[in-house]
């Protein structure tokens, strides 16, 4: 552990790889190895890298679940309110709570409610906005827009170390391995 | 692309070999990355997309010319007047909804039934819906008499103490229409956020990566953001389908909810869908034809996706034919004498003309999509297209100008004429759409570019 000490503070250190199948393959074995502050860098959604780094379940399901229950209560509450307490008209001989009229704008308030607060939960969850990542300090990484992948073990990781790491990532043959500085 | 079952992309040409690919073979993540990317980045403002932007913008200052003497005099330089009080304004509106109902399709009904051929097309559909919603917006505003009390149509509390009639459908649109405005936009941000991190990296003037930069969020493609984001896409789709679904069934209680004979139908949800998915996708197939053609993208939006558009449009037609031959079969069937008078007036009326036209355009022309040659043929799909979009506007006038000018008693009959203000607002939307989607290609990648790379089968994650 001494050479941690006279190496400066880095954010991890990043393999490049050519395929999907072998960034998986190297997260894989990343995770195997105990490593668990790792992420996979792709230019296109792969299901089995977020699986490889033991990242199984995402949580906007549910924001868009609250939301969507948030906006259907709402949009009936305010109707509801505003026609029967806050204004009731007589219109047409019908009663105050017309309830099936007001399905319409309920049903549009949940799409509404459930809708914006996925897009929001996923941007909040994900930490976007974020204009700066230490990630894009390193040249090679603006490839992985555009038809490369990336493996990154961040040194925030207890098992992380900067040799021992290094040597363990030569092993999954990467492209390139680079430090992140911060 | 045709190596083996296995690989995810060649499944829909495994199962149709006739057909054309839906993405030509021999292209690489870097090839679909830089010939969308370039066609915004590199390629020089050309004469011709000046030339189409100036006549755009030239109707668009028509529109800004008819809405501010609308503005000064009132609807009454429309030609709409009692018994007739919606008349073009509610026409157009109706259409453009309907035409942007197709995007809405594409990204999300097409995404959930796992179609792979949308990708190519998603992105610009999405954009044509998020235009044509914008066209059809105005028409309610300006046709208020009041435009800058729009704002009253919200649920606000007030100093006047009055809130919206819920028991209204007019109060619904209100809702179906920004809602769908609303999820359509964030369903295409979503969609870019990705690809505006490809045009961040790609971009060499630093003004332009700042703005595609800002635009990306800092999007880097981490695995746990991507297992967010397709959990949200997903879900956004599943949830953009019933919206879709309704937004053009709350346009038809408009009239359906009246009495009006002719509009007080139980059909008309289901056709008005059916009818929206068809102008929209002519409209697709109206602007997917140019575009590939002077953006060089045959390779992406191949013949494939041409012909299955007609094929979805042949489909929705009949639909629509169907729904013309229920409204009939009804009106007879009825017994009501108002019923069978208002069939009788859309044949041999007043506005005989326009049925008929409508029947042509509608039903009867674009029939020749049966014939496989017809399909393959861009520019008799593009005319379809076009004579589609001009059926379905007139569907809509005859649905409202032929019951409104003769509903039950003669003594309040009218007859109702369009103003060339009228003609002035219809051709400024056009304008204004047109020169949307101009601007749009040249600022944006029209096509999805990471969908795209998960159509290659080196996107595919092999099993050791």
């Amino acid at each position: 552990m001494s050479h941690k000490a006279l190496s400066p503070p880095i954010y991890g250190l990043i393999a490049e790889f050519d395929t999907a199948t072998e960034l998986v393959e190297a997260a894989q074995a990343a995770y195997a190895a105990g490593y668990r502050k790792l992420d996979a860098y792709s230019p296109f959604p792969i299901e089995e890298a977020s699986e490889a780094i033991g990242f199984h379940k995402s949580r906007v399901p549910l924001v868009v679940l609250l939301g969507g229950l948030l906006g259907g209560l709402s949009g009936f509450g305010l109707q509801y309110w505003i026609n029967v307490i806050a204004y009731p008209l007589n219109i047409g001989g019908k009663p105050y709570d017309s309830w099936p009229a007001f399905i319409v704008p309920t049903f549009e308030m949940t799409i509404l409610f459930a809708g914006l607060s996925g897009v929001f939960g996923m941007f909040a969850l994900n930490g976007l906005p974020m204009p700066y990542h230490p990630l894009f300090n390193v040249d090679r990484f603006a490839r992985v827009t555009r038809d490369k992948f990336f493996l990154c073990v961040e040194a925030a990781d207890p098992k992380f170390d900067v040799v021992d790491t290094q040597r363990f990532m030569e092993s999954l043959k990467p492209l390139s391995i680079e430090e992140v500085p911060h | 692309m045709r190596e083996g079952p296995e690989e995810k992309t060649i499944l829909q040409d495994v199962a149709w070999p006739d057909e054309p690919p839906v993405m030509e073979p021999g292209q690489t993540y870097d090839t679909v990355t830089d010939q969308i990317a370039d066609a915004v980045l590199k390629r020089p403002i050309g004469l011709g997309w000046l030339a189409g932007l100036f006549i755009a913008m030239s109707l668009v200052a028509l529109l800004g010319a008819a809405a501010t003497y609308l503005f000064l005099r009132g609807v009454g330089i429309w030609g709409i007047e009692v018994p007739v009080a919606w008349g073009f304004a509610i026409i157009n509106f109706v259409w453009w909804i309907g035409i942007g109902h197709a995007g809405t399709l594409i990204s999300a009904i097409l995404l959930l039934l796992k179609q792979t051929w949308r990708n190519s097309i998603n992105r610009f559909a999405e954009a044509m819906t998020l235009f044509a919603v914008a066209c059809a917006g105005m028409f309610p505003v300006l046709h208020m008499g009041r435009p800058w009390l729009a704002y009253w149509m919200f649920p606000y509390p007030s100093s006047m103490g009055v809130w919206p009639q819920f028991r209204s459908p007019l109060v619904w649109d209100v809702f179906a229409v920004s809602t769908y405005a609303t999820i359509s936009a964030v369903f295409w941000y979503v969609g870019l956020v990705p690809d505006f991190a490809t045009m961040r990296e790609k971009a060499s003037h630093p003004y332009t990566k700042a703005v595609y930069g800002i635009l990306s969020m800092g999007w880097r493609g981490s695995a746990r953001h991507w297992k967010r984001y397709e959990s949200l896409y997903i879900l956004l789709a599943g949830l953009a389908t019933p919206l879709v679904l309704s937004v053009h069934t709350v346009v038809s209680f408009d009239f359906a909810i009246s009495i009006l004979p002719g509009w007080h139908t139980t059909i008309f949800p289901p056709y008005f869908v059916a009818g929206a998915i068809y102008s929209g996708f002519a409209m697709v197939l109206v602007l997917a034809i140019p575009i590939r053609h002077y953006y060089g993208l045959e390779n992406m939006i191949t013949m494939r996706h041409l012909q299955n558009s007609a094929k979805v449009m042949l489909a929705t037609g009949l639909i629509v034919a169907y729904g013309y031959a229920a409204e009939t079969f009804i009106a007879f069937y009825s017994g009501s004498t108002y019923e069978r008078f208002m069939v009788e007036n859309r044949w041999f009326g007043p506005y005989a003309v326009f049925y008929w036209m409508l029947i042509l355009m509608n039903i009867l022309l674009p029939q020749i999509l049966w014939v496989p040659r017809f399909r393959a043929n861009t520019k008799i799909l593009f005319g379809i297209s076009l004579v589609i979009l001009t059926g379905m506007w007139l569907e809509r006038f005859v649905i409202i100008i032929t019951s409104l000018s003769r509903d039950f008693l003669p003594s309040s009959w009218g007859h109702y004429a369009a103003t060339r203000w009228d003609y002035a607002v219809l051709a400024g939307t056009i304008g204004f759409f047109s020169a949307a989607m101009y601007i749009f290609i040249r600022i944006m990648p029209a096509i999805s570019i990471f969908e795209m790379r998960q159509l290659l089968p080196e996107s595919e994650v092999k099993a050791k």
